[in-house]
């Protein structure tokens, strides 16, 4: 039958098997093809899934309610030497005006418990909202002035209806009283949905309303810088020492199963590592994205040795013989020839490692990153806090505000991986060649 | 070898039931012929060379003339490739591969303590199997190797030596107005045709030419060989071919190599037409082994 001479009196025999196997063949074909796109789809519907979830319990925090009060600035009050020294205008209390002003709105309320009550619906923030005002134009002293300032977040939470109105009054977060001011305050148009700035150029804070992205936003973006920096140019120098220039004995390879190794070490243990050695011993500052960056450097750093290596070693060596071969030192030979060649692969090790450090959240608990820190921080030696642990802090805390803050804190994160992608598609695009 | 191969030899000795003029037998692994030439540019003495275990170069003595194109013939793995690459020390990229014996360039041993591997392969080009174009412009290939050498003061001297090295390599026709463009974009004869320019921008001595036409179309290789006839007269070329109509055209020296050794070494047109060592006459004539 293998025999080609003996195809005569076989082949028509071996035809009709052929022919009969066809379509056993096919069917498994049709299976395998199936069960391929059965798997994407399965994929595919899961990641739908996840998104939808997010972005519809997360949209809403884009949105936050804002409040029209009508605030008497009493010159008394804020400045009654009438200096206008802004140490002064700075240390005044405003928020008894704002008590003044809700008063004023709802003159019946009385008694302590009722007040305190009607004074809780505006936002804290408030307060610093006047302040940020009246010292920006104290000429607005004596006068009267009508500003939005942010509604408490109960108040938001009623107006975005997550809370139940019809539920018995025990089970819910605002009293019947309240909820009779806050439907007067709708009717008198005081209350409005507006666009939620404050998320992102706030920092965190214990008042939901308040709470913003920035500073974990800030603090993620520091992290990577510093993370970037560091590993990228020890990862790429490294894979280019034992590529091309490291003789191939036992020591090298001892190095190549270590860093191997290191790649699979859970990420926690290097956030121990970094407590230990880059706080105890060296005493670099805690929560500092310069920390956070080094102890992400030291957990990417393997992940890029091990792709840019084997970006080096899809590099035909025809190229190195090439320049070799006219004389070229091997130096001269990697920077010139097999480096260029190698960057996208090595930029592509490089966005997987920076992507891993993103999403990262153990190893920053360890070094103290998961600090509650309200300040926007402004440098690598800042305390700050980062993007996945903001999730983490705001998933763990009990306002109901905060559900929709965490999907936008998702959001947001996943914003800034695929605006990270992005860019490792273009820098790739931009290096890549044909050889 | 059975010992019927020998008798056979020895039945042929006399030349009578052969067309050629054979006298020694297939067993006999010393090299005939004339390994020596007056005024050398490369002398090789006892060359040995070991890839771990295997020894694949044995005793190997060879000169390369001034000005002369040396082919190297041979089935496959009979170490004509790794000969060539000890000429300008391509072996040291090769691990576990030992080179002993005595090369002399100019009469400069290329083993030597003090020698640098860089310059001697200025001196001592070469060129290989597959065109291997620079995935960059035309012009930065062949300007690479002038550059990292330090040949030229300036831009204009660069453009120079890119479009003489190019007009020798008779390409500078098919590329003078399309220089910027990516060399890789050629097709093969002129990407071959191409890394020969590369290689005679650096003024070499000599071109090592490791089967050079074996990737390329016949008119490529035509035009290929015709360039190797006109740079025999600036550079020594040692080429590297498994085609005999091939080193029968371009070569004056030919050597037969065979497992390891150096069988045969002649005047091209005496080795064709007279072999002395039957194993050259079997390859020669086709009925190898």
């Amino acid at each position: 039958m293998t025999n080609p001479s003996n195809a005569q009196p076989g082949g028509a025999t071996s035809f009709a098997r052929i022919q009969a196997g066809m379509a056993k063949r096919r069917a498994a074909e049709r299976r395998f093809k199936m069960l391929g796109r059965l798997a994407v789809s399965v994929g595919l519907l899961f990641l739908s899934v996840l998104l939808f979830s997010i972005v519809s319990k997360g949209y809403t925090a884009f949105w936050q309610t804002q409040m029209r009060i009508d605030v008497t600035l009493l010159a008394d009050e804020i400045d009654p030497e009438g200096t206008r020294n802004a140490e002064t205008l700075r240390k005044a209390d405003y928020s008894s005006l704002i008590k003044q002003s809700m008063r004023d709105m709802f003159p019946e309320v009385s008694g302590r418990r009722d007040k305190f009550a009607l004074y809780g619906l505006v936002s804290n923030g408030a307060a610093f909202d006047l302040r940020d005002k009246v010292m920006a134009d104290p000429s607005l002293i004596g006068t009267k002035v009508s500003l939005w300032v942010p509604a408490d977040d109960d108040v938001d939470m009623l107006m975005k209806g997550h809370i139940d109105r019809d539920a018995a009054e025990g089970d819910r977060r605002i009293k019947d009283n309240t909820l009779g001011w806050i439907d007067r305050l709708k009717a008198e148009d005081r209350l409005e949905l507006r666009f939620n700035i404050d998320f992102f150029t706030k920092g965190d804070s214990r008042d939901p309303e308040l709470a913003g992205i920035r500073g974990a936003l800030m603090g993620t973006i520091f992290t990577l810088i510093v993370t970037l920096s560091l590993s990228f140019p020890l990862g790429v120098a490294a894979a280019v020492y034992l590529e091309e220039f490291a003789p191939k004995n036992r020591w090298t390879d001892l190095i190549e199963v270590n860093i191997n190794n290191l790649a699979a070490v859970p990420s926690i243990v290097f956030g121990l590592l970094g407590l230990a050695v880059f706080i105890n011993v060296f005493g670099l500052p805690r929560s500092a994205p310069l920390l956070g960056g080094l102890v992400l450097t030291l957990m990417t750093l393997p992940t890029i040795i091990i792709a840019s290596r084997a970006a080096l070693k899809s590099v035909p060596p025809s190229i190195r013989d090439a320049a070799l071969g006219i004389g070229a030192s091997p130096m001269q030979a990697t920077l010139y020839h097999v480096i260029p060649l190698a960057l996208p692969g090595m930029l592509t090790g490089t966005i997987i490692g920076m992507a891993q450090a993103l999403g990262e959240t153990a190893p920053l608990l360890m070094i103290g990153m998961v600090a509650f820190i309200a300040d926007v921080p402004q440098g690598v030696f800042d305390p700050s806090t980062a993007l996945p642990v903001q999730i983490y802090l705001w998933a763990d805390s009990p306002e109901r505000a905060y559900v929709e803050r965490t999907s936008a804190a998702i959001m947001v994160l996943l914003a800034f991986l695929a605006l990270m992608n992005l860019v490792a598609v273009l820098l790739r695009k931009r290096f890549e060649r044909r050889w | 070898m059975s010992p019927q191969g020998q008798a056979m030899a020895f039945k042929f000795d006399g030349g009578a039931a052969s067309p050629h003029a054979t006298t020694v037998a297939r067993d006999v692994r010393q090299t005939v012929g004339e390994v020596r030439v007056i005024d050398p540019r490369i002398r090789c003495t006892d060359i040995n060379v070991h890839y771990g275990t295997k020894h694949a170069i044995k005793n190997i003595s060879l000169d390369v003339g001034k000005g002369e194109v040396l082919a190297m013939i041979g089935p496959s793995g009979c170490g004509k490739s790794t000969f060539l690459r000890c000429l300008n020390r391509m072996n040291d990229t090769v691990r576990e591969c030992r080179v002993t014996g005595e090369i002399l360039l100019d009469g400069e041993d290329i083993n030597g303590r003090h020698i640098d591997v860089v310059p001697l392969r200025a001196r001592v080009a070469m060129v290989f199997q597959k065109p291997n174009p620079f995935p960059k412009s035309i012009y930065e290939n062949v300007a690479f190797g002038p550059r990292i050498h330090g040949l030229c003061e300036s831009r204009a001297d660069l453009d120079v030596i890119v479009e003489s090295s190019l007009r020798k390599a008779n390409l500078w026709e098919e590329v003078k107005d399309r220089l910027d463009d990516v060399g890789t974009g050629l097709s093969g004869g002129q990407q071959q045709r191409l890394c020969i320019a590369r290689a005679i921008a650096i003024e070499p001595e000599v071109i090592l030419m490791d089967e050079p036409c074996s990737a390329l179309d016949p008119i490529s290789t035509a035009k290929v060989e015709q360039l190797i006839e006109e740079l025999r007269q600036q550079f020594s070329i040692v080429i590297v071919t498994h085609s005999m109509q091939q080193a029968a055209r371009v070569s004056q020296r030919t050597a037969y190599f065979h497992m390891g050794d150096l069988i045969e070494v002649s005047e091209t047109d005496r080795l064709f037409i007279k072999p002395r060592h039957q194993l050259t006459e079997d390859y020669i004539t086709g009925r190898f082994g």
